[in-house]
């Protein structure tokens, strides 16, 4: 009845085509990196969906935490000249 | 989360949850949530989980029994998707902090709810189609509006199954038309599956939202989008017509189109069936949970060998 050993999880990122980034797919459970590889084609490809595949243990993932996401990133809510709509032109002056 | 917060201020936090839901806010894993909201939300994809693995068991039974080499490889195809299925929407519900072994320890126990409809039997081929075009369709109809809900990593694996579930809906109802096009005994053969999973189709939506102990809460924090009638009623307008055109007749004499309301009325749902068999009496919960349990003891040695192999190279 017991389902056992629980293989640890490892998230999936699939490239969906060469030359776009990897986008997180979902997770799956392996053993090894060997093996989640095989299980994320299975389970996150059948379509080709993806061209390339990254798993990644979850446990080395470092993610910000949310309740803390307004000062963490805070540095930027202040730079508004970061953004090119920050500076105004002469009306129908062409851009770049 | 402080384990000191005062009731005051749970509240107030859960105020602001249901505010933020309202306001289209998409709850992530690490974000704060009320223990309800996650409860619900694990019951919920803990069940749909089971459902999509148990689901593999009515349509494996005729892979071996296609009447075809494509419509074996199709019928694979499908059997595996829902495969997928289980397995996304496992990883999903991981999220909220339960381990995956932990929920399909209660499925084989037979602790854990999966969706009735695959407690009935696959008697004909035909049933294949009508799987395919029911009971597909009904979860199709779900599942959009599931992929619309509050919580991002449900709605994502929705997503996905939605893109793939089309598939099954358009082979099952091939299946059936090619019947409809065929002799006599054919034809009588998809009527008759048609007779026998109309019904429990229609009551995959659940039962009606005055006697749906969740629905209120699931409404709320947009889990549920719409009332499991609204959705039951949508399933209907959209298959009849399917229905009809293939020559197939809805076993319901109070069907009829009613202009006022644009939509088909029809007749009353045997509740009294829907409880027996999600109580344990339908014609194959037994069997269901006992193929459950084989599979997943025949499949202890590909376990026992990925372990070894995974332990070997890393000795090496």
């Amino acid at each position: 009845m017991d389902s056992n050993h629980q293989w640890p999880t490892w998230e999936v990122f699939t490239q969906k085509k060469q030359g776009a980034a990897h986008e997180h797919a979902g997770s799956v459970h392996a053993p090894d990196g060997e093996i989640a590889l095989l299980n994320a084609r299975d389970v996150y490809s059948r379509r080709q969906e993806g061209v390339n595949i990254w798993v990644v243990p979850s446990a080395a993932i470092i993610a910000s935490s949310p309740e803390d996401s307004g000062s963490f990133f805070d540095p930027a809510n202040d730079k508004m000249y970061r953004s090119p709509n920050f500076f105004k032109t002469a009306d129908g002056l062409k851009q770049i | 989360m402080d384990i000191n917060v005062k009731s005051d201020d749970l509240s107030e936090m859960e105020n602001a949850f249901n505010d933020s839901i309202q306001a289209g806010k998409v709850i992530e894993p690490k974000d704060w949530m009320p223990e309800k909201y996650r409860k619900q939300l694990l019951r919920m994809m803990s069940q749909h989980a089971h459902s999509e693995v148990v689901g593999m068991l009515p349509e494996g039974n005729w892979i071996t029994r296609a009447p075809s080499l494509a419509r074996k490889a199709i019928l694979i195809a499908k059997v595996q998707d829902e495969a997928g299925h289980g397995l996304y929407i496992y990883s999903a519900a991981e999220t909220l902090g339960m381990d995956r072994s932990e929920m399909i320890d209660q499925l084989l126990a037979g602790k854990a709810k999966y969706s009735s409809i695959f407690n009935y039997p696959t008697l004909t081929w035909a049933d294949i189609g009508a799987i395919g075009w029911l009971v597909d369709g009904a979860a199709i109809v779900n599942q959009t509006v599931l992929a619309k809900c509050s919580y991002g990593p449900y709605s994502r694996a929705m997503l996905r199954i939605c893109r793939e579930e089309n598939f099954h809906n358009k082979q099952g109802y091939q299946i059936l038309a090619y019947l409809m096009r065929g002799t006599l005994e054919q034809k009588e053969m998809a009527q008759d599956a048609m007779n026998r999973w109309w019904w429990p189709s229609l009551m995959m939506f659940g039962p009606s939202d005055k006697e749906s102990p969740n629905s209120a809460d699931l409404l709320k924090w947009k889990v549920k989008l719409f009332t499991n009638d609204d959705l039951r009623q949508r399933f209907i307008d959209r298959t009849v017509e399917q229905a009809q055109a293939i020559g197939l007749k809805v076993p319901d004499d109070k069907l009829k189109w009613n202009e006022e309301t644009r939509h088909y009325d029809f007749g009353e749902i045997n509740w009294d069936e829907f409880f027996q068999v999600i109580n344990g009496n339908g014609p194959c919960n037994k069997l269901r949970l006992k193929q459950r349990n084989d599979a997943h003891s025949n499949g202890q040695w590909v376990r026992d060998a990925a372990k070894a192999y995974a332990e070997k190279k890393k000795v090496n």
